[in-house]
């Protein structure tokens, strides 16, 4: 399992380093001009010596095998740094902002708590939903509750968030004055009334985004249920005269959620994705909105090192559930 | 003993009745497929929101662009039931918007920009997933690094891409082919290029499989060239996990489409898409709650026939689950 592991960590690499790839490249065809908001009366050698500044001169190379050091050499340094207190970053160029000029990473660092906090528990509350809806519609096969079900996650499935974030804004803000329609990031929780404040605002973005992450595990709960509550183990654990709720709760679950826990750890990045369309719905500050500003702003740096966070997301999610799979279930073997 | 009626050896072999007309593989489908209420009216609601695109800008002659200020903000028809004071007007049936542009023809129009976006994009997906599936599973040298690429473009990140490549090649396509032309080339290809991998890695399991079958192995022995193997034997058998991740693959266009309008990085302004024409109206929604609702609603509906269309296609095209 640990060589596995390894193999995997170090495989890793080469796909971070060709995603990185792509997204240099991809920028770097981009034909967006960094100085198109620079006054008209600036003189072209001037403009000539502020694009030399930002870096732009050089060839395509050297450029990208800059960006690589600094993000996966300097930054790292930064961060041990802050926590230490050493002084190795001293003196050394960061991933620079064109929007602010300030350290792209100071202001990701800035904006992540946002989204974790709504990204995470909406992931949470969604999958404590779907999973006794997907435990019970599939022993119920074919009820009433199981075609309810059925039809409820086809329904989840198919609104989209940035349908279901302005109709439940008008529902509950609107027309009824619940819950406030817009999220408040410097809102601190001191006291009871303040984390109330703070409970309703996060009420329905983790909601919109709940229904997405519910809709698709409960469909994976009830299929992964469905195949093991038909195994002879099944039988055999009735026959010798388990209760019904030991037999479904324990046998049945413990083998059923194994291939679930693997679906869930791959839905992490997907759902950091749909985060960019519900923060721009409840206009929380979180990353995905800041990708989108930088990226109406032209801010290359930034877009580039956002983009490949959620890479770098996607690429760690995928090993931790391969690993998972391996660890939960003792058929499985790698080497 | 001898009057008995000579006993016919051969009447057990033949029929009591005239043989019936072969059944079809399709017909077989059918009949599963019928079975499947939901499957039946998502394909029926596909269907008629298809044609109602296709035909209704002869049925409702309303120029979508037109303005008509003095009209403007109109309520659709059916709020007069519970407000009276409601400005509406039989001219237009679902209201107008804050320039007075009708809301049935936008709609319309809208709806065409959708499901043309989404159909074409479905296409060009299935194309690049169906070639490099069946070029990974048949030709072994291919298939590692195939894979292996698959793997890779599994692992982007689809929708921080797809916006930053929109808002980055918008001004060069737009200058080549037109605003509308440029956006449309640009959606559906990125679109496109970014949603294969799903039907690459089923096409590429099923060809595996296949194509170590004995029929394989007889047209190989009568000299058949790979070519020909592929087109004549092995893509007839794999047409159904095709047209599964096909559906799949028209449902993710029309949200990705109208999630890049939502976000304002989509068709021009002028433009209408389903996804545009909610963005556009999310700003007051307070008061003209509808323009969101309305095409909000097409956007759902039609993912929800696309889903429940693939839901039953699934079930008929699984010769196992049919006949069940």
């Amino acid at each position: 399992m640990l060589t596995f592991t390894i193999r995997r960590l170090i495989l890793s690499i080469p796909t971070l380093l060709f995603i990185s790839l792509v997204i240099f490249l991809l920028l770097q065809l981009a034909p967006g001009d960094p100085m198109a908001q620079v006054p008209l009366t600036v003189p072209p050698e001037v403009k000539e010596k502020m694009r030399e500044a930002l870096g732009l001169g050089q060839p395509i190379h050297v450029q990208y095998w800059k960006w690589i050091v600094q993000f996966f050499w300097i930054e790292p340094q930064v961060l041990i740094d802050h926590w230490f207190g050493t002084t190795f970053a001293e003196g050394k160029q960061r991933v620079i902002s064109w929007q602010t000029r300030s350290p792209v990473m100071d202001i990701v660092v800035q904006r992540i708590p946002q989204t974790l906090w709504v990204v995470g528990l909406s992931y949470i509350v969604g999958i404590l939903i779907a999973l006794p809806i997907g435990i019970y519609s599939a022993y119920k096969q074919y009820s009433v509750f199981d075609q309810a079900g059925t039809f409820i996650t086809m329904i989840g499935f198919s609104i989209p968030p940035f349908f279901t974030g302005p109709l439940l804004i008008v529902v509950f803000s609107v027309q009824l004055g619940w819950l406030p329609s817009i999220y408040d990031t410097t809102h601190v929780v001191t006291d009871w009334a303040s984390f109330k404040i703070q409970f309703m605002q996060m009420v329905m973005p983790v909601m919109v985004l709940a229904l997405q992450t519910t809709a698709q595990i409960s469909r994976y709960m009830r299929s992964s249920m469905l195949d093991n509550l038909g195994q002879d183990y099944v039988r055999t654990a009735r026959a010798k005269g388990l209760k019904e709720g030991v037999v479904v709760m324990q046998h049945v679950l413990r083998n059923s959620m194994i291939p679930v826990i693997t679906v869930i750890a791959l839905g992490i990045p997907a759902i950091f994705g749909g985060a960019i369309i519900t923060e721009n719905v409840f206009k929380v500050n979180g990353i995905g909105q800041l990708l989108l500003t930088a990226l109406f702003a032209n801010d290359i740096p930034m877009v580039m090192t956002l983009t490949f966070i959620f890479a770098i997301l996607i690429v760690l999610f995928n090993l931790i559930a391969d690993v998972l799979y391996g660890v939960l279930d003792p058929r499985i073997r790698y080497d | 003993m001898t009057d008995t009626a000579p006993i016919d050896p051969y009447a057990a072999l033949q029929d009591k009745e005239p043989p019936k007309a072969p059944r079809s593989q399709w017909k077989d489908v059918w009949d599963q497929f019928k079975h499947h209420k939901g499957a039946l009216f998502g394909g029926g609601f596909l269907i008629f929101i298809t044609l109602a695109v296709l035909v209704g800008p002869w049925v409702w002659q309303v120029d979508p662009q037109k303005l008509d200020i003095r009209n403007k903000d109109l309520r659709p028809i059916y709020t007069a039931i519970w407000d009276s004071t409601a400005a509406v007007r039989w001219g237009n049936p679902l209201g107008t918007d804050n320039l007075g542009r009708d809301i049935l023809a936008n709609l319309i129009a809208g709806g065409r920009a959708s499901m043309a976006v989404g159909w074409a994009a479905m296409v060009l997906a299935l194309l690049i997933g169906t070639a490099v599936g069946v070029v990974s599973g048949y030709f072994k040298k291919a298939d590692f690094w195939l894979m292996r690429f698959t793997d890779l473009v599994l692992s982007l990140p689809i929708l921080p891409l797809l916006l930053v490549a929109v808002t980055l090649f918008r001004q060069p396509l737009r200058a080549n082919f037109g605003p509308e032309g440029g956006m449309f080339i640009l959606i559906v290809g990125v679109i496109g290029l970014t949603s294969w991998m799903q039907t690459a890695r089923i096409v590429r399991g099923d060809i595996l499989a296949l194509k170590e079958r004995e029929f394989i192995l007889a047209a190989r022995s009568i000299g058949t060239t790979s070519g020909s193997i592929i087109l004549r034997h092995l893509l007839p058998n794999v047409i159904s996990p095709i047209m599964v991740s096909a559906t799949l693959g028209l449902a993710t266009a029309i949200i990705t489409e109208s999630a890049l309008s939502f976000l304002g990085v989509g068709f021009p302004s002028d433009f209408p898409t389903w996804g545009k024409l909610l963005a556009d109206s999310v700003q007051r929604m307070e008061q003209y709650p509808e323009r969101v609702i309305l095409p909000g609603l097409l956007i759902s509906l039609t993912v929800l026939g696309v889903n429940y269309l693939g839901d039953g296609l699934r079930d008929a095209l699984d010769p196992r689950i049919r006949g069940r």
